[in-house]
């Protein structure tokens, strides 16, 4: 978190703030014909996922937690244990690195990998600013759906490749999840699309800039927008297996799930990964339905709240806080609501949010023909 | 990006689908075979990308590696004997097998040496193909679409059916 708004802060000094126009200067900067920008493009996002799962994702996510539970939480290392995540990660690191004798050895050490790929992968399209976005494909929402299928790829690795029962069921359940609440997802995020009128998720979050702020995010174009919007973000809920959607790794039943053989630095790239596509599906929801990089802050008058705090670095501002928002109230049901069981996941996937996602696409089709 | 970048990049994502796919063929091993598949398919989907197909290309990950390979895997996880599989035969028709190879690839290479080229579209496609995609689905290949529709509903309607718990008869018990 002290190294990416220092980039941003210092980058509209050296160049324009039109669209994409930081992101263009990276991609061209090739000093003696090699692709550097393109690399340092690429690691922008992988610091940000870095910092902000130390800073707020674990570190906040304990002491929500236990403020949540009417306790302290890390006390010890630091003022209010700040510095308790770096003493966390400096034991992952010095670790043995313990793969298990009858494990799959191949599987075992590339499962991690790849999911950690698919969790980053879908951050090459999240807009971060109006003048920052990894790649601007006019298919980026459909690839921030479909990129998710490597996850479950990579689940299914490390659970098989574990060898262990609890791995396997961990592993298997997730796959199950993560499939099936797939179609209500993506049926949620195409009703978003359908407003916009285009896949492009820069130009999805053009659309909803104005000057009265808040009023033009999709989410109060239309009173069924808010349908989609909650179909989605349960959905969400489920396909990064936080609660109440944690059977792939419930403690009671499974252990740990499909990271029960993990130990060390594979652990932590597990957790990043968790935290990557947290942080992602929270960025894909703000984007389509609360308009990304766009200040909330309505204008009154000549008062222009919504232009002062509009630009660049303010979208770097607005994209995070929205994110983080919608990461706490993960981590807020996580500490309220009890897990569910199989059959009720799978009641709730096909039986009750389908539907509603198939009835709120209708509606929002209606919607945008017959209402100006 | 330079058109040597290009290149290489090409031939890297090349290089990864062939060896990928013939991993996937020759390991004795089911499972590394079916996880090779997903490198397989990613290489694919980068070379619908190099087409400017790029609609295609995430189609080819949503459906493949999401859909396919998953199945692929759940059916293999769940089958006995996945290390090592025992050859089932000893017969192995060796000359029919190179006969028929033989003959596609000649077949193949007779007809791009005699076109001489890989005979480009009439049609330039500028910008996103998103639109387009929707529009011609909608209006000239509406019928088709919807003929689809009807066939993956049908096969829904029987998976569901097939894989549907039998409720125990009670006048049996």
């Amino acid at each position: 978190m002290i190294l990416t708004p220092m980039l941003h802060f210092s980058m509209p000094l050296l160049m324009g703030s039109t669209l994409n126009a930081w992101s263009e200067a990276l991609a061209g900067f090739n000093p003696m014909g090699l692709p550097l920008g393109l690399v340092i493009l690429a690691a922008i996002p992988l610091v940000f996922i870095a910092l902000y799962s130390l800073t707020y994702g674990v570190y906040g996510e304990r002491k929500i937690s236990a403020f949540m539970q009417d306790r302290l939480g890390p006390m010890e290392v630091g003022k209010w244990g700040i510095l308790q995540t770096i003493a966390d990660i400096l034991k992952l690191l010095q670790k043995e690195d313990i793969v298990p004798t009858s494990a799959d050895k191949f599987l075992f050490v590339v499962g991690p990998g790849i999911l950690f790929v698919g969790s980053f992968l879908a951050f090459a399209v999240l807009p971060f600013s109006s003048a920052f976005i990894g790649a601007n494909l006019n298919v980026g929402l459909f690839y921030a759906i479909g990129i998710v299928a490597l996850e479950v790829v990579g689940i299914l690795a490390a659970g098989w490749g574990s060898n262990n029962k609890w791995s396997l069921y961990g592993a298997v359940r997730s796959v199950a999840q993560i499939v099936s609440y797939e179609i209500p997802a993506a049926i949620a995020l195409l009703c978003g699309a359908m407003m916009a009128g285009t896949l492009d998720m820069q130009k999805i979050t053009m659309l909803q800039s104005g000057s009265f702020g808040f009023a033009h995010f999709y989410l109060f174009h239309s009173p069924i927008a808010w349908l989609p919007f909650l179909i989605y973000f349960i959905a969400s809920l489920a396909e990064v297996n936080r609660a109440p959607f944690d059977i792939p790794e419930a403690e009671s039943e499974l252990v740990a799930g499909y990271f029960t053989e993990y130990s060390g630095m594979k652990f932590a790239v597990i957790f990043l990964a968790e935290y990557g596509s947290m942080f992602m599906v929270s960025a894909i929801i703000s984007i389509v339905f609360l308009g990304g990089w766009n200040s909330p802050l309505p204008s009154i008058g000549s008062f222009a709240l919504n232009e002062w705090t509009s630009g660049p670095v303010w979208g770097v501002f607005w994209l995070i806080m929205k994110g983080f928002f919608f990461i706490f109230v993960q981590m807020w049901l996580r500490w309220t609501l009890p897990r569910l069981r199989v059959d009720q996941l799978m009641y709730l996937c096909w039986k009750v949010l389908t539907p509603f996602a198939f009835i709120s696409f209708v509606l929002t089709a209606v919607w945008e023909i017959y209402v100006p | 990006m330079s058109n040597l970048t290009y290149t290489i990049i090409f031939y890297l994502f090349a290089v990864i689908t062939l060896c990928s796919a013939a991993f996937v063929v020759f390991s004795k091993n089911v499972i590394y075979s079916a996880f090779s598949l997903l490198f397989t398919f990613f290489g694919v989907a980068a070379l619908y990308v190099f087409l400017s197909a790029d609609f295609i290309a995430v189609t080819q990950v949503v459906v493949y590696v999401g859909g396919i390979l998953v199945l692929l895997l759940f059916g293999v996880m769940f089958t006995k004997s996945i290390m090592n599989t025992e050859m089932q035969t000893d017969v192995l028709h060796i000359v029919p097998g190179t006969l028929i190879l033989a003959g596609i690839i000649g077949a193949l290479l007779y007809t791009f040496y005699t076109t001489h080229t890989w005979m480009p579209s009439n049609k330039q496609l500028y910008g996103s193909i998103v639109e387009r995609i929707g529009y011609e689905t909608m209006s000239h290949f509406v019928l088709p679409f919807e003929m689809v529709s009807i066939l993956l509903l049908a096969a829904l309607i029987g998976a569901a059916f097939l894989a549907r718990f039998d409720k125990p008869d009670k006048t049996k018990s």
